[in-house]
């Protein structure tokens, strides 16, 4: 390379010349020409556009010749310069356009092929159907409580106004914990959440509480001894049945559609009076709308408030519960209960993992 | 209770052309569950009474056939073949003529049979559908009265009739009889209604007919009886009064037996009828000494405890006091003087004899809901003169009536009570109206309501029953829908967060979630190998439980996720990966739950006893997998589940919950021994172990009959400490370096060591290490394995020279060969 101040004479600069320059031009037009496909294009593009390239040495010539010299030359540089970048343009265009026409569809898949190398899992639809129950008292702003399975025999019934004689504490129907003065039961309910709720706290009290409860039924298609439930518990000044409906129509709409409401029959539960049965209408059934039994409601008896140290003369609440088993079975058409609790992966894999 | 609606509409003015369906929402609306609703089978053509004239015995066949000449209300009686023998002349029976379709498309027709022609059928009730007796003819009466011939039988035969079968609730004994479901079906539709009860005892005069004596008054209140003779034993009851037993469910038995449940459907009372001739001395209600025996009308010898309540006489017990009569006393064939009993007994001390003794008798269930004291006299007096009427007996001597009832309770409300806890404006006096029709008396001063329940009516006794009763009687479909305003509330705790993202992370990295039962033996445990000094050997264990083989609460989720794993392979799944979480129950010596009173919060330190008796329940979560992990498919083989899919199950645990997961070898059943990882995470400053990850035992796969090499993971996930606030990395713009390394190492480092060192080493210029190959063998020495490493340096602040890089890689390996003795293959 020479440097400005060499006092060379201009036609000396052969890189310059106007021959040198077409011959660069030529060269590196056929050298594009020649290849064949956009890896060839790329492979002879430093030869002819990379920084050894002859036009590219050639520009740095330019210093040394006398301004008057440099003009001319300047013009005749750039002129080779872009006649090489005009020629390897247009030759990738046309070669992409040929690859885009050839090559790409040499290249075709079938996008089609499955690709399941990752195994899919999936949550209990019992899970993520409580989950759902739960958030949408969340968003009411319930608190999610919580409480063991296996629990203080009193919480599961005397302190829900349900007495050492009444027929739900016989060996039929309750798990009952060795040795016999132990106190403990496996809840029948998830209603001691409630009891321990309304000790530790006081109102207002808005919780729901789901969970995993037993009773002393063989399994079949209609029973299983360990089942789900979720329950709701409010307490506060002026609550009444009118809010009790709102809130179970406000989830029959969230989990059944809009067009979903609920439908009440008088029953009988220790801990709650008035109480209630209800039904709920699900237009998207199966077998066509209908009203299906759904879980139990009530006022809390005012008896339970006391045993929980809420004065009744203040507060009133209201509970409701309802089977988790029992909703998936209508809401999902699953018919026997078997493939519920069974843990068999064709049916959850159903599920996936929606929420 | 079943209740047939031709005999409701004896007390209730039933509106004609009420359906079914109507009937059945009424029901429903007060209260009154319908569980079923019975029809009979369908009969068309003619059927009617007829009475039979004469009876040719014809004994030429191999069986004794009759030939009858019937009356069925034609200008000459019909002939017709039978083979029973239950009648006699001038029986009234029920005739199926020709053209008459019986149950099952029994068409009858004149036929010629035992060379007679038959020109119609005499029917039994499991031809007519309406029974399952086939031991003969159905006999409709005898002697004189009853139907003319020719009458149609249908209405007779109860085949038009509707027999609802009602779930009633503990709460609502009144709802055990006819009267009391009138009483509520006339307020439904609001007509009028007749109570059955509502009759006055004759006045029987002269010493009572027993000598009688209450021992303990607590538990029976009230006890009458009345004596009878003359009955005549060889009387059998009415088609009416058997046909209507037989749609509530009762099967006739004799004439006194008949009439004493007739009168308990009728009016709610139970009763009983002894025989009194087989009675000694005067008769005690008194508590049975503990081991005493009787022997009770269903056979079977009861061995009795102190709490049980017996009626005896000078023989010992003669019955359960309102569960069961003794067999000593049975009304027999013979039995022609009789002693009726009605009573009222306390409800939970019958309660509890039926749960001790498993005898839910018909009396005892309408006992244990509560009786109405007021009609025990009246029950009898009901039954004396049905067994008058149909058995020709009379009543001798006065009434037994022990009555020792105090006066009834009286529950004070405020009138506006029931409106404010349904929502509704009920008026006052619409409240007082309608606890006036449920039969109340109802005194008002002012605002408040002094209300004396019915006798029938032991369950209100506060004033949130009552608020019921009116919310019921007025409707539920009154109450509007208002939805609450709950105050602002916290969300999610952080533990049922957890739990969510713990597993979502498992179903999003290809596990199954299978809850299972959470029931265990002793043998399952065996099969895992657990020693025998090992916190899972301590069981709770359950006094009732399902199945003897697992009377106890799991202490380790592995058997219920290794049963499900068999159960999917057993259907033909060979490539399973199942998770599990929930609860586990650590057994050991708890202490005694205590049981306070209800009248008020147990005291603090109760209440802490009670809540401290409940062991604790700690969560786990747990993985089972075998078969490939991977399937294979067109891109290849697939590959198989290993220890370590296991291992990383604990990681994406661990991970979902921000938690760091230390991993070292350890040795725990039911794990293989050299390949059991044990799960670390550090809590205040210290170590704790939380689970166990790796491949099975093979002699656990064996005994459990999974597949060999069968992985398993289990960790508490309660002992995960609590996550702490992500803090947020500076992300450096500027270029990495990227250098690999392989280093020689001691086959019996861990790679976890080897990493360790590296990272202290290496410095903060290291962003990335990455172990991207494990090489044993040739020529790598005996007792060596090579380690492969790629490390990514960058600097947060500038770009990074090579000398810089190179620096730290150094520290790395230099730190790595102090630590672990590893050195920079060449």
């Amino acid at each position: 390379m020479s440097g400005a101040n060499d006092p060379y004479d201009p036609k000396q600069v052969a890189a310059l010349s106007a021959e040198a320059l077409e011959a660069a031009v030529s060269a590196a037009t056929e050298a594009f020409a020649a290849a064949a496909d956009l890896e060839a294009l790329a492979a002879v593009r430093p030869a002819h556009l990379g920084d050894r390239a002859p036009v590219l040495l050639a520009r740095r010539e330019l210093g040394a010749l006398p301004p008057a010299a440099r003009s001319d030359a300047g013009k005749r540089v750039n002129a080779a310069r872009t006649a090489v970048t005009d020629a390897h343009a247009a030759r990738l265009t046309e070669l992409e356009a040929e690859r885009d026409v050839r090559v790409l569809a040499e290249e075709r898949v079938d996008v089609t092929l499955p690709w399941d190398r990752t195994p899919l899992g999936a949550r209990h639809p019992l899970t993520t159907l409580t989950e759902r129950i739960a958030d949408v008292f969340v968003g009411m702003g319930y608190e999610v409580a919580e409480g063991p399975e296996l629990e203080a025999e009193w919480l599961n019934f005397d302190a829900l106004n349900t007495g050492p004689d009444h027929p739900a504490r016989s060996l039929a129907d309750t798990f009952f914990v060795a040795p016999e003065d132990s106190g403990l039961v496996l809840r029948t309910h998830t209603s001691p959440v409630q009891a321990r709720t309304m000790l530790e706290r006081r109102p207002p009290i808005y919780v729901v509480a789901p969970g995993r409860v037993y009773r002393t039924d063989e399994l079949d298609a209609t029973h299983t001894p360990v089942f789900h439930q979720v329950e709701g518990l409010a307490v506060d000044r002026g609550l009444t049945m009118a809010h009790l409906r709102g809130t179970l129509d406000h989830l029959a709409r969230q989990l059944f559609g809009g067009d979903a409401l609920t439908r009440w029959r008088p029953h009988f539960f220790p801990f709650t009076e008035p109480s209630a049965e209800f039904d709920v209408w699900f237009p998207e059934h199966r077998d066509g709308p209908r009203w299906v039994e759904w879980g139990g409601c009530g006022m809390v008896n005012p008896r339970v408030l006391t045993a929980c140290g809420i004065d009744p003369e203040e507060f009133t609440g209201f509970a409701f519960g309802m089977g988790i088993e029992r909703a998936l079975q209508f809401r999902s058409g699953v018919g026997d209960m078997r493939d519920i609790v069974e843990g068999d992966v064709r049916f959850t894999s159903a599920f996936g993992v929606q929420a | 209770m079943k209740l047939p609606v031709s005999w409701l509409s004896e007390y209730v003015d039933i509106p004609a052309g009420t359906t079914a369906e109507e009937l059945d929402a009424a029901f429903v609306g007060l209260g009154l569950e319908v569980e079923e609703v019975h029809r009979p089978p369908e009969t068309t053509g003619p059927l009617v009474v007829g009475r039979v004239r004469e009876i040719e015995e014809l004994t030429s066949f191999k069986k004794p056939i009759r030939y009858c000449q019937v009356d069925v209300g034609e200008a000459e009686p019909r002939g017709i073949v039978c083979g029973a023998r239950n009648f006699a002349v001038d029986d009234l029976v029920a005739v199926a003529l020709p053209g008459a379709v019986l149950p099952g498309d029994f068409a009858i027709a004149a036929r010629r049979t035992y060379d007679h022609v038959s020109d119609g059928m005499i029917c039994s009730v499991r031809e007519l559908g309406i029974g399952e007796d086939h031991a003969g003819i159905l006999v409709l009466g005898s002697g004189g009265d009853g139907p003319a011939p020719g009458t149609p039988a249908a209405g007779l035969l109860g085949l038009d009739d509707v027999v609802f079968d009602l779930e009633v609730t503990p709460d609502r004994g009144y709802a055990m009889s006819l009267r009391g479901i009138a009483r509520d079906l006339a307020g439904a539709l609001g007509v009028a209604w007749r109570d059955p009860a509502a009759l006055s005892p004759p006045v029987w005069s002269g010493e009572p007919g027993w000598v009688v004596e209450v021992a303990d008054p607590a538990r029976c209140d009230r006890f009458s009886m009345v004596a009878m003779e003359r009955l005549n034993p060889t009387a059998s009851s009415p088609w009416e009064l058997r046909r209507r037993l037989a749609q509530c469910g009762i099967r006739s038995i004799s004439l006194a037996v008949d009439v004493t449940n007739y009168v308990m459907f009728e009016l709610g009372q139970p009763m009983h009828a002894f025989d009194r001739d087989t009675l000694t001395g005067p008769i005690t209600v008194r508590r049975a000494a503990a081991g005493e025996r009787l022997t009770t009308l269903d056979g079977v010898v009861r061995t009795l405890t102190d709490d049980d309540l017996l009626i005896a006489d000078g023989s010992g017990p003669i019955g359960l006091a309102g569960v069961m009569g003794g067999a000593t006393t049975e009304i027999g064939n013979g039995t022609s003087s009789v002693l009726l009993e009605a009573a009222h007994w306390e409800p939970t001390g019958i309660s509890r004899a039926v749960r001790r003794h498993k005898l839910p008798s018909e009396a005892a269930k309408r006992f244990e809901r509560g009786t109405d004291p007021d009609v025990t006299v009246v029950a009898l007096a009901r039954a004396a003169a049905l067994l008058a009427e149909h058995g020709g007996a009379r009543v001798v001597g006065g009434p037994v009536d022990l009555d020792v009832r105090g006066p009834r309770p009286v529950i004070s409300m405020d009138a506006g009570l029931p409106g404010r806890i349904a929502g509704v404006a009920y008026s006052p006096g619409q409240v007082a109206d309608v606890l006036r029709a449920i039969g109340a008396t109802v005194e008002s001063d002012g605002d408040r309501l002094a209300v004396t329940p019915p006798s029938w009516r032991g369950d209100l006794t506060d004033p949130a029953d009552l608020v019921e009763e009116v919310v019921r009687y007025v409707g539920f479909d009154e109450i509007p829908s208002v939805l609450p305003t709950a105050p602002p509330g916290r969300g999610l705790t952080e533990r049922q967060r957890r739990r969510r993202s713990i597993g979502r992370a498992l179903a999003d990295a290809g596990y199954v979630e299978a809850p299972s039962y959470p029931f265990i033996g002793a043998a399952v445990l065996d099969d895992l190998g657990v020693p025998e000094d090992d916190d899972r050997r301590t069981l709770t264990l359950l006094r009732n439980p399902l199945s003897e083989e697992q009377p106890a609460l799991r202490t380790t989720l592995l058997p219920g996720l290794l049963a499900t794993l068999a159960r999917n392979l057993a259907r033909g799944q060979r490539d399973l990966a199942v998770f599990e979480h929930g609860v586990v129950f650590p057994g050991g010596a708890g202490a005694q739950a205590p049981v306070p009173g209800v009248d008020r919060r147990p005291d603090d330190d109760v209440l802490a006893t009670l809540l401290g008796a409940v062991p604790p329940q700690p969560w786990h979560v747990g993985v089972v997998l075998t078969g490939h992990r991977e399937p294979r498919g067109w891109w290849g083989p697939g590959r198989p589940a290993g220890w370590a899919d296991a291992v990383q199950a604990a990681r994406v645990v661990a991970t979902a919950s921000g938690v760091a997961l230390t991993v070292r070898a350890g040795e725990r059943a039911p794990w293989h021994p050299g390949r059991c990882a044990e799960l670390v995470v550090t809590v205040d400053g210290a170590d704790r172990v939380i689970g166990y990850a790796g491949e099975l035992h093979p002699r656990v796969c064996a005994a459990l009959e999974v597949p060999a090499r069968t992985c398993a993971m289990e960790l508490d996930a309660d002992a995960l400490p609590p996550a702490p606030v992500p803090v947020g990395p500076h992300v450096s713009s500027f270029p990495p370096v990227h250098m690999d390394a392989a280093l020689l190492v001691p086959a019996e480092q861990p790679e976890a060591a080897v990493r360790a060192a590296l990272v202290a080493g290496a410095g903060q210029l290291l962003e990335d290490l990455r172990l991207f190959d494990v090489y044993t063998g040739p020529p790598v020495p005996e007792g060596q394995r090579s380690l492969a490493y790629a490390f990514t340096f960058r600097a947060p602040d500038r770009t990074l020279t090579g000398e810089e890089a190179r620096a730290a890689f150094e520290g790395a390996v230099s730190a790595a060969a102090t630590a672990t003795a590893a050195v920079l293959r060449g």
